[in-house]
């Protein structure tokens, strides 16, 4: 584009001073991201200065609680909660004319001061962000970008200067552990797939992420891609693969959208595909969506939905680095894991190995959600602790609440309590508490949370999720979500508790695969760390944190009750009643339990007990 | 694009790249670099405050310097001296620079920027900000 002064003689074309990185992840997007996008660029137009400022969409940036966010460079400046409206005042006021929005700045809820600089902020301190290293800095749709950061210089490393059996030792020597869930060390899943004699191989990335409220892998295929690309041709290389999969849910469609433009990116510039960088090495990969289904994150199960069959697992072994897809050797490693091939090539398996716990090394990324002020993605090296996590980074608990519990590994994981929280957070250490690592998810649960239900939660997932083909899983985990339902409605008895516990074990000890075997866990984690809880349920028919409404009564103080008969006005189905200036009584029989009543109440005279 | 012909290539191009993403690398290490801020007060704009930044950037990109980064701030209420100009080195206080235009732009670049040497026109700071 030409442009002209006032003489109208030809000027220089401007350097660009300014970046403005506008996240455009699905939870920022859900709030408008892509129309800020628009917007910036109008106004930029609008002062003449779109020469000089690049808008850039960018991935995740991981502070979601905050979102739509959009971070200034290089000043530094986050803007949080930014709606497509705000764009002119941005580029008038701190585009051109250096002034920071005070009103879009992120306010620390303890000191009250505006935070310009994401890097002073609670929740970024003490995070560590290496899978997550791009998000919120690069362009994923721009391979450039990724270039830019070094992208594809551990793949040109390792098929120039390092034989494939480097690779994997390389891998071993890290001490990576898969991420998504089972924590099996990479190198020796790539060394047990390298030593097959076979003439084709596959390299899977599991994209399946099923865990209810976990995001971690959609937002670094949303955010990076190109990471994931370059692993995965990386571990081909290493076990002698030539065609990678992924197999993605087909919920993702923005991490889908941009995972393939990453392929096709890739395939035109020749780091896909054949003879990658002249080194005789070739390398494709194909996508395969799923159609959402908890167990196809199991290996076997997903491997038997790639090759278009009922996703049902398998018993192990043989393993899938033996007989995987096409029973050719696979082998399979999760978005995560694969994000962190590329660093610990090009920066080292020492440097890797420095970070985090003795058995546990590198960092883990956890979506945080739940009952914390900071809900979003976080990466923390492994060995922080949960309180750091929850507190520190999480911002504490909402609207001044006590913590009760946190709940990791999803439908297979358990819950942390107040006594866990200065554990340091490992594979090991989790599974120690009676947990689990999972894939991420992190609930933080409050005290208004009923532990009963929320083991009932997780297993009412696990009986619709669960295949069907083994028994213990398809009959045990329904006859244990029954027996919850039963305590929750008040008809437990302390015969349901025993059995609870002994057929929760006997499913764990006899399903078929890892969904079944682990499915029980939510149950026999919260009997151990809840067992007030549930005795209260069974014996004195009461629910402590006043969930479970089949336990509930609301009960009319008469001493408060001025007899105003707004009660009797809003309840939905005539249970209360009274004359003016009397008392009123609530009829517990006719009583649904909705609460109008006591949020209509003036004078706080209605009690849930 | 064409395809990429080795790692060297690859490296060559990363290179050439590096302009996508540095504004946001020296974001990053912002206390390493040598910050140069310039105040777009309406009279900071008005005295060619815009100019000096383009012109600033110029010069830098010219001398292929790389550890210096440009950022612009609000009115530094020197009205009687726009264009100003705050340098801070690493770890060195910060100076302000009043009337940077024209051969004071390069003046300032040569000597203070690259090598620490003070040249006239600095104006004496008697503010605190609420960052110390």
């Amino acid at each position: 584009m030409s442009r002209a002064d006032a003489k109208g003689e030809p000027q220089p074309m401007p350097e660009i001073k300014m970046h403005l990185l506008v996240c455009c992840g699905t939870g920022c997007i859900s709030s408008q991201s892509d129309r800020i996008v628009e917007s910036l660029k109008t106004a930029l137009k609008n002062r003449n200065l779109q020469d000089e400022v690049k808008v850039v969409l960018s991935g995740c940036f991981g502070f979601c609680e905050k979102g739509p966010i959009v971070k200034v460079a290089p000043d530094n400046t986050f803007y949080v909660q930014v709606c497509p409206e705000d764009a002119q005042e941005i580029v008038d006021e701190h585009v051109l004319k250096g002034r920071k929005v005070q009103r879009l700045l992120y306010v620390d809820p303890e000191t009250e001061e505006h935070i310009a600089d994401s890097k002073h902020m609670g929740f970024y301190k003490k995070q560590m962000r290496i899978a997550l290293r791009n998000c919120g800095f690069i362009d994923p749709e721009n391979i450039n970008e990724y270039i830019a950061q070094g992208g594809y210089q551990a793949l040109g490393k390792a098929l120039s200067d390092m034989t494939p059996k480097d690779v994997v030792e390389e891998m071993k020597k890290s001490g990576l552990r898969g991420r998504g869930g089972g924590g099996f060390p990479t190198g020796l899943k790539w060394d047990f797939a390298a030593k097959q004699q076979a003439g084709t191989k596959y390299v899977i990335c599991n994209a399946d992420e099923g865990d209810p409220g976990a995001f971690m892998d959609r937002s670094i295929l949303e955010g990076d891609p190109h990471s994931v690309v370059e692993a995965m041709a990386i571990c081909g290389y290493a076990i002698g693969a030539q065609k990678g999969m992924v197999y993605i849910r087909a919920e993702y469609p923005l991490a889908v959208k941009r995972l393939r433009k990453a392929i096709d990116d890739a395939r035109t510039t020749g780091l896909l595909g054949e003879d990658i960088l002249g080194t005789g090495f070739s390398f494709d990969i194909e996508l395969r969506y799923g159609a959402g289904a908890f167990v196809c994150g199991e290996e076997t199960a997903l491997i038997r939905s790639l090759e278009g069959e009922r996703g049902e697992p398998t018993s192990k072994p043989p393993f899938p680095a033996e007989k995987g897809f096409w029973g050719k050797p696979s082998n399979v490693n999760n978005v995560e894991t694969f994000a962190n091939v590329p660093v610990i090539l090009t920066k080292g398996a020492d440097w890797f190995a420095s970070i985090g716990t003795e058995k546990s090394k590198g960092t883990k990324v956890f979506a945080l959600a739940g009952k914390v002020n900071n809900v979003g993605l976080v990466e923390v090296p492994m060995g922080t602790t949960l309180r750091e996590v929850v507190f520190d980074i999480g911002g504490g608990i909402r609207d001044g609440k006590k913590f009760k519990a946190v709940q990791t590994g999803g439908p297979s994981g358990g819950c942390l309590t107040s006594k866990h929280l200065d554990t340091p957070i490992d594979f090991d250490n989790l599974i120690a508490a009676g947990s689990m690592m999972g894939s991420g998810g992190m609930i933080v649960l409050d005290e208004d949370n009923c532990m009963v239900s929320v083991a009932k939660f997780y297993l009412e997932f696990t009986v619709d999720e669960s295949c069907g083909k083994c028994t213990p899983c398809r009959v045990g985990n329904k006859r244990l979500h029954e027996i919850l339902e039963k305590i929750t409605q008040g008809h437990g008895t302390e015969e349901d508790l025993a059995l609870l516990r002994s057929l929760a074990q006997t499913i764990k000890d006899t399903s078929l695969c890892g969904l079944g075997q682990t499915a029980p866990n939510p149950v026999l984690s919260t009997l151990d760390n809840f067992w007030d809880e549930y005795e209260a349920h069974v014996r004195e028919k009461r629910c402590p944190s006043g969930k479970c409404k089949a336990l509930l009564s609301f009960v009319i103080d008469p001493e408060k009750c001025k007899g105003c008969t707004l009660c009797t006005r809003v309840c939905p189905v005539g249970a209360i009643t009274g004359k003016v200036r009397e008392p009123h009584l609530i009829d517990q029989k006719t009583c649904i339990k909705c609460g109008a009543c006591v949020s209509a109440c003036k004078f706080d005279a209605i009690a849930k007990k | 694009m064409s395809k990429i012909q080795s790692l060297d290539a690859l490296r060559k191009l990363q290179k050439e790249l590096t302009s996508a993403t540095d504004l946001r690398e020296k974001g990053q290490n912002i206390e390493r670099l040598v910050q140069v801020k310039v105040s777009m007060s309406t009279c900071g704009i008005a005295s060619g405050a815009r100019e000096t930044l383009a012109e600033f950037m110029r010069l830098a990109k010219e001398r292929g310097l790389t550890e210096i980064v440009f950022t612009q701030t609000g009115c530094m209420g020197y009205c009687h001296s726009e264009p100003t100009v705050e340098i801070t080195r690493p770890g060195e206080e910060p100076v302000v620079y009043g009337n940077v235009k024209g051969d004071r732009i390069r003046e300032i670049l040569d000597s203070y920027i690259l090598r620490g040497e003070m040249v006239d026109g600095i104006i004496p700071t008697a503010y605190r900000t609420i960052h110390e």
